[in-house]
């Protein structure tokens, strides 16, 4: 009985050593594997302008509230109109700031006049839910200069963007963390330092 | 021969609407730049940044760091109070402050899409995040789950109540995340989505806000936890099995007894998981052993379990890509197109928008379903093969001389400790 006892549990302990170095392969192989994938850069999600189609699910599908989304100009794109698309809703009354005639329904584009016939359009963050009807508006009539982005001072960077699950157009995806905007600002990207590098346009 | 040709107005009117669509696109310069005769400059963008990269170093110190802990906590000081505080201390730090991403149990996708995917490079951190606490786990089985792991920590502290679940009930939820962690890896292996990530239940928590399916999720969990210990790490979580595995051949482990067991049965009601083994002296039952060919059949039989069930995931392949979103938004196209349903949702509508074709769609959407043709029989094999080997274990039954934690079900959680009455340490 003792014996088979001690049979037993020395068969145990091979098993396990044996278990243990079978697992400690796989263990091992996998950084090796990953060894030239691996980046030490982190990534972040950004939406490409370009893809996007301001349908409004940024504003309901962000895991924050309000959501980590906001419209930014591009203001060396921007038209300075002074009928902006974007700004005044359509069929409004009159070509004023009046609330009922702005299209943004949080209010968050404030109008600044520069000189006739120009206006400055700027977008308050704070009050800017990611709504995309002034993005739709001034891509369909205007420049198309406003356009979403993921503001990484607001972004919690999860694993898997619950708006990118479900972005109609793929426009959301993974970039380096050291580009993190993909601004429609010219082919201007912003790197890390914030300045702005006009990069070489590829097309 | 207007009247004949009436018919087809619609349609020619729909090609110029989507052609004058593609004009608007391609050109969206309407307006040229203004020529500012005032001193106007541009304004400066400020853009936020996110935390510095070197921030997700601190993060993975911070892992081993309290791993090393728990893993002295639990084998050389076997201090229950200890661990506690490392729960309090993960939970407040990779659950709260950092709001539960990146998690090692997450972690498990992004490194399957980036074996599967050349063009994903995964971050340095959750390579890190996925391979430190398996690694841990082979040294001192899983003081991850104990201590370290943000939702096992928030389900410790709330587990009041011991209530224990029927052995044969146990042993059949516990398959489940074997099923979830196949389909975690085959659907982020295809670049489809990370389910887990979807369906945590605890981030909405951390986070303070969510969807509302997810907080009631989470809190149903929690509730249930009160009662039923960790339902979460129990019938579901992913990392658990591979922390199962690996802890399963560990060099040390957390022992009940810190000398000799004397077969006392103290520690017998104190685990509220079920995972301590009995031992076999007082009982004295001999324990029938199962014959050679016995064994040969059993192994068998595991065999065409797996076989089968990598047939049964070959044929149900189609059916699980239709959750990926390429290809419901080519069945939704498709649809129609052939049987004139229409098509109403946000995808189709972007997709009408932009300049892809239909054949690319379909194209697109046939690469997918191969993809998951593909490793979908490998999901199956390994379903099959992992709950074969689980019924033999059952079945086998070797003889205990002592009290013993079953080392792949154990999450080290260490409330054994004080129900074991020998308490100084012989060396």
């Amino acid at each position: 009985m003792e014996k088979r006892e001690n049979n037993i549990k020395s068969r145990r302990e091979f098993f396990r050593k044996a278990g243990r170095i079978t697992l400690a392969v796989p263990l091992l192989s996998i950084p090796a594997l990953l060894a030239k994938k691996a980046y030490s850069e982190v990534y972040v999600w950004q939406i490409d302008p370009y893809k996007c189609t301001a349908c409004g699910l940024c504003k309901t599908s962000c895991v924050l509230t309000p959501s980590a989304v906001k419209c930014t100009n591009a203001y060396e794109m921007c038209g300075y109109c002074d009928f902006c698309p974007g700004f005044l809703r359509q069929g409004a009354r009159a070509y004023d700031t009046g609330a009922e005639n702005q299209l943004c329904p949080v209010g968050a584009i404030k109008r600044k006049f520069v000189e006739e016939p120009y206006f400055e359009y700027t977008i308050d963050e704070e009050l800017c839910d990611a709504c995309g009807k002034c993005v739709q508006a001034c891509s369909d009539f205007g420049n198309g200069s406003l356009h979403l982005q993921i503001m990484h001072g607001l972004c919690v960077n999860c694993n898997q963007c619950r708006i990118a699950r479900v972005c109609p157009s793929d426009a959301i995806k993974r970039v380096p963390a050291d580009v993190p905007y993909m601004s429609k600002d010219l082919n201007k990207s912003i790197t890390r330092k914030g300045a702005a590098q006009t990069k070489k346009t590829e097309s | 021969m207007i009247k004949k040709y009436s018919r087809y107005l619609p349609y020619f009117l729909i090609a110029v609407m989507l052609i004058w669509h593609s004009v608007l696109y391609a050109q969206q310069m309407r307006y040229p730049r203004p020529e500012f005769e005032t001193q106007y400059t541009y304004p400066e963008y400020q853009y936020n940044y996110q935390r510095a990269p070197y921030w997700e170093y601190l993060d993975v110190a911070v892992l081993i760091a309290a791993l090393s802990i728990t893993s002295w906590l639990v084998i050389k000081k076997r201090s229950r109070q200890g661990i506690m505080w490392v729960s309090v201390f993960s939970l407040a730090y990779f659950g709260f402050y950092r709001q539960g991403c990146i998690c090692a149990v997450g972690s498990i996708q992004n490194v399957s899409l980036a074996l599967f995917n050349s063009d994903y490079s995964i971050p340095l951190s959750a390579l890190l995040f996925f391979l430190i606490p398996l690694i841990f786990a082979l040294f001192s089985g899983r003081v991850f789950c104990a201590g370290v792991c943000p939702l096992g920590a928030i389900q410790e502290l709330t587990g009041f109540k011991k209530v224990k679940v029927n052995p044969k009930l146990e042993a059949v939820l516990g398959a489940i995340p074997y099923v979830y962690l196949g389909l975690a890896v085959l659907y982020s292996a295809v670049g489809s989505q990370f389910i887990i990530c979807r369906y945590d239940p605890f981030v909405g928590i951390f986070r303070l806000g969510g969807p509302y399916t997810i907080i009631i999720f989470g809190a149903l969990l929690l509730i249930t936890g009160i009662y039923i210990n960790r339902p979460y790490c129990r019938y579901l979580c992913p990392y658990g099995v591979l922390q199962g595995f690996f802890s399963r051949f560990s060099w040390k482990h957390l022992t009940i007894t810190p000398a000799e067991c004397r077969n006392c049965r103290l520690c017998e009601p104190s685990c509220p998981y079920g995972v301590i083994l009995p031992s076999d002296n007082l009982k004295n039952t001999e324990v029938t052993e199962i014959g050679r060919k016995m064994k040969l059949i059993y192994g068998a039989l595991i065999l065409m379990m797996g076989l089968s069930l990598a047939y049964f995931f070959y044929n149900t392949a189609p059916l699980l890509a239709r959750m990926d979103k390429r290809v419901s938004l080519a069945r939704e196209i498709r649809l129609e197109k052939e049987k004139g349903i229409k098509a109403v949702s946000e995808a189709a509508q972007a997709f009408n928008e932009s300049a892809r074709t239909e054949e690319e769609l379909f194209e697109e959407e046939v690469a997918v379903i191969n993809r998951f043709r593909a490793g979908a029989p490998w999901v199956g094999l390994f379903l099959g093969l992992s709950l074969g080997i689980r019924f033999y274990r059952r079945i086998i039954r070797h003889p205990r001389t002592e009290y013993e934690p079953d080392r792949g079900r154990c999450v080290s959680c260490g409330k054994c400790f004080e129900y074991c009455p020998v308490k100084i340490k012989t060396e």
